[in-house]
């Protein structure tokens, strides 16, 4: 489970993130809806303790991201916005590196791998070198190193973000299979179809604030819009230019 | 510090497979330096060697007015090319460098010998051209012993003892040893060893600062829950492993080239064996942290690989600067000089190819100084890693 609590951050005159708290709970897919500049990064990296919040606190299953970060990041996998891989080593490798500085011991890198390479599907490519990787490829590798410490919670910043259709259509499959595991998956995206189609719950983040928090459910019922695009657009109010 | 070894051993693997990395630091960085050394070397050596053996070769102009002069000058084994030149023609030669040196004896010198009067010749030569600069200094030379060698005849004849024309006598004594006089060509070789060390480090701390960033691994990497100066440890010291390869290389490429540059004909010897040679590395080991450290905590603050490189290569430049102040006011060893980093790292080096022996003292001041600067290079690189800003 990850909360969010009271979470403020500014950068110089800008204020990214103003107030945000928000539960991401285990066994659900949690979106974060947004335009692009609305704060969704911002709040992202605090979650995964890359920045620090000026106000406010962020819990992986009740472990303060501050207090005790190293315990905190054991539960977490994290798929950020730029999640490169290193080309000159296989994807093995990548994984392995990962493994091996979150702790993991030969014997249990080596299960875990063999794993991951099976539920992902990373077989064709498991001792290739990353250089040549598909969009699809890099992205599954990325997700296998991201999951190699078994975490509970895992957040993906606009995972779906430059890859072509067939990427994406796996990459979803991929998240359903770990929120069916009992994970709590956060993920943002500025993509309205793609929270609607895999989200169980939705954070809508506009100028750094959240404007809603609901099941997807819910909003479409809340509101008398027809479709859930026209819905969304209600709550966040014309000025927000989500696509 | 098992997270450090594990950023060693994947930095380490990684630049293995690069080939940029392979060039300069275990090709280019370490053999250029011996190369060049040795080519340049040999024909430095071999252009005055050849010098010394041969004969000088003076274009004359009026040699039947000067019979004497002539004979002696052939008696020294001047070889000479008889020509008629107006000295107007003399100069345009020289300068065209159909001639060397033109040596014009004028129509009166004849009566003015004669007479025991100053006899005028006229030596044509172009001092901006290190060539016929020599082959003058050399003319002058034979022309002035003709002089003396007359000068003291003429007094005897008139029964005045020569010696009273020789009021002082110098004596020289040269001290230069035979290896002392090859420091002299020897005294760059310590910056090509230097320029070795850091190139073979160059890429690495490229690659793993300012390229994990361009390939977008950084922000993974840092919400790893791995302390910040483990991650940095670890860069630096695989960056620290490439540049003792490098050094190494470097420094068994000088060997090498030592055993085929006739540094001997000279009467010169190189005193770089394989003790030498693990001397000079031992020396230039606590150089090996603080460059890494110092290019490492560059590269940390550029945004890109292209960026990197541009700052990257002025550094390679700094470790010249005190080398070059110290050619400039021929400092030697002195204890002072140790606290700074490359130029006693050169001082000492020096010393060793000049078969002096080193002062304990200097050599750990040398060390210390060299390592504390690294220590805070990585303090505040690893500082800097601590930064928000270093997502970018």
């Amino acid at each position: 489970m990850i909360e969010a609590s009271n979470l403020s951050k500014r950068f110089g005159a800008v204020e990214a993130v103003r107030d945000v708290s928000f539960v991401a709970r285990d066994g659900e897919i949690t979106g974060i809806l947004g335009a692009n500049g609305a704060g969704k990064s911002t709040c992202l990296r605090i979650l995964y303790g890359v920045l620090t919040p000026d106000k406010g606190r962020a819990q992986i299953d009740g472990l303060d991201i501050r207090g005790e970060i190293s315990k905190a990041r054991a539960h977490l996998g994290v798929l950020p916005h730029a999640a490169g891989l290193y080309g000159n080593l296989t994807a093995r490798e990548n994984i392995h590196y990962f493994g091996s500085l979150q702790g993991l011991d030969a014997g249990r890198l080596e299960s875990r791998t063999a794993e991951l390479t099976r539920i992902l599907g990373l077989q064709s490519f498991i001792d290739r070198r990353a250089k040549g990787f598909s969009q699809g490829q890099r992205i599954k590798t990325a997700l296998a190193r991201a999951l190699v410490h078994d975490p509970g919670n895992i957040v993906l910043d606009e995972p779906t973000n430059g890859l072509d259709v067939m990427a994406i259509r796996s990459l979803r499959e991929m998240l359903l299979a770990l929120k069916a595991q009992g994970r709590c998956v956060l993920f943002s995206s500025h993509v309205m179809q793609e929270v609607a189609a895999l989200c169980d719950r939705v954070v809508i983040i506009g100028h750094g604030k959240v404007l809603a928090d609901a099941t997807v459910q819910s909003i479409r019922e809340r509101s008398a819009a027809a479709t859930l695009e026209e819905a969304f657009l209600q709550v966040l109010g014309d000025a927000e230019g989500v696509s | 510090m098992h997270a450090l070894f594990t950023v060693f051993g994947k930095e380490f693997r990684e630049n293995l497979r690069d080939r940029r990395t392979l060039v300069s630091a275990l090709l280019f960085g370490p053999l250029f330096g011996p190369l060049l050394f040795g080519l340049m070397v040999s024909r430095m050596l071999n252009q005055s060697v050849v010098e010394a053996d041969e004969p000088m070769r003076i274009t004359i102009s009026g040699s039947e007015y000067a019979p004497g002069l002539t004979r002696y000058l052939q008696a020294q084994g001047v070889k000479l090319t008889v020509a008629k030149l107006s000295e107007n023609e003399a100069r345009a030669a020289v300068r065209r460098g159909s001639a060397l040196v033109v040596l014009i004896i004028p129509k009166e010198y004849g009566p003015l010998f004669s007479a025991a009067l100053p006899a005028p010749v006229l030596l044509v030569a172009d001092s901006a051209d290190s060539q016929t600069r020599k082959t003058a200094d050399r003319a002058r030379l034979v022309l002035a012993g003709y002089a003396s060698s007359i000068a003291q005849l003429r007094l005897q004849v008139r029964g005045v003892s020569p010696l009273l024309a020789v009021p002082v006598a110098v004596n020289e004594v040269d001290v230069a040893t035979p290896t002392g006089r090859a420091v002299v060509v020897l005294g760059f070789m310590t910056y090509f060893v230097l320029f070795a060390v850091l190139m073979g480090g160059l890429y690495l701390a490229i690659d793993s600062t300012a390229g994990e960033r361009e390939r977008g691994s950084l922000e993974a990497l840092l919400s790893l829950p791995v302390a910040r100066a483990s991650l940095v440890g670890g860069k630096i010291l695989a960056t620290c492993a490439y540049m003792c390869i490098s050094l190494a290389l470097s420094l068994s490429g000088f060997v090498i080239v030592f055993r085929f540059v006739p540094l001997d004909k000279l009467g010169m010897s190189a005193n770089l064996g394989i003790g030498t040679a693990l001397t000079l590395f031992a020396i230039c080991l606590p150089f090996v942290p603080l460059g890494a450290a110092l290019m490492t905590l560059v590269a940390s603050f550029t945004r890109s690989y292209r960026e990197a490189q541009t700052y990257l290569t002025s550094v390679l430049l700094v470790p010249t600067l005190p080398i070059a102040f110290a050619s400039i006011y021929s400092l030697k060893t002195q204890a002072a000089l140790m606290f700074i980093p490359s130029l006693s790292q050169h001082l000492l080096m020096t010393s060793v190819l000049k078969d002096e022996s080193l002062v304990a003292l200097d050599v750990w001041v040398s060390a210390g100084a060299s390592l504390g600067l690294a220590l805070l290079l990585m303090v505040l690189t690893a500082r800097h890693w601590r930064r928000e800003t270093m997502l970018g």
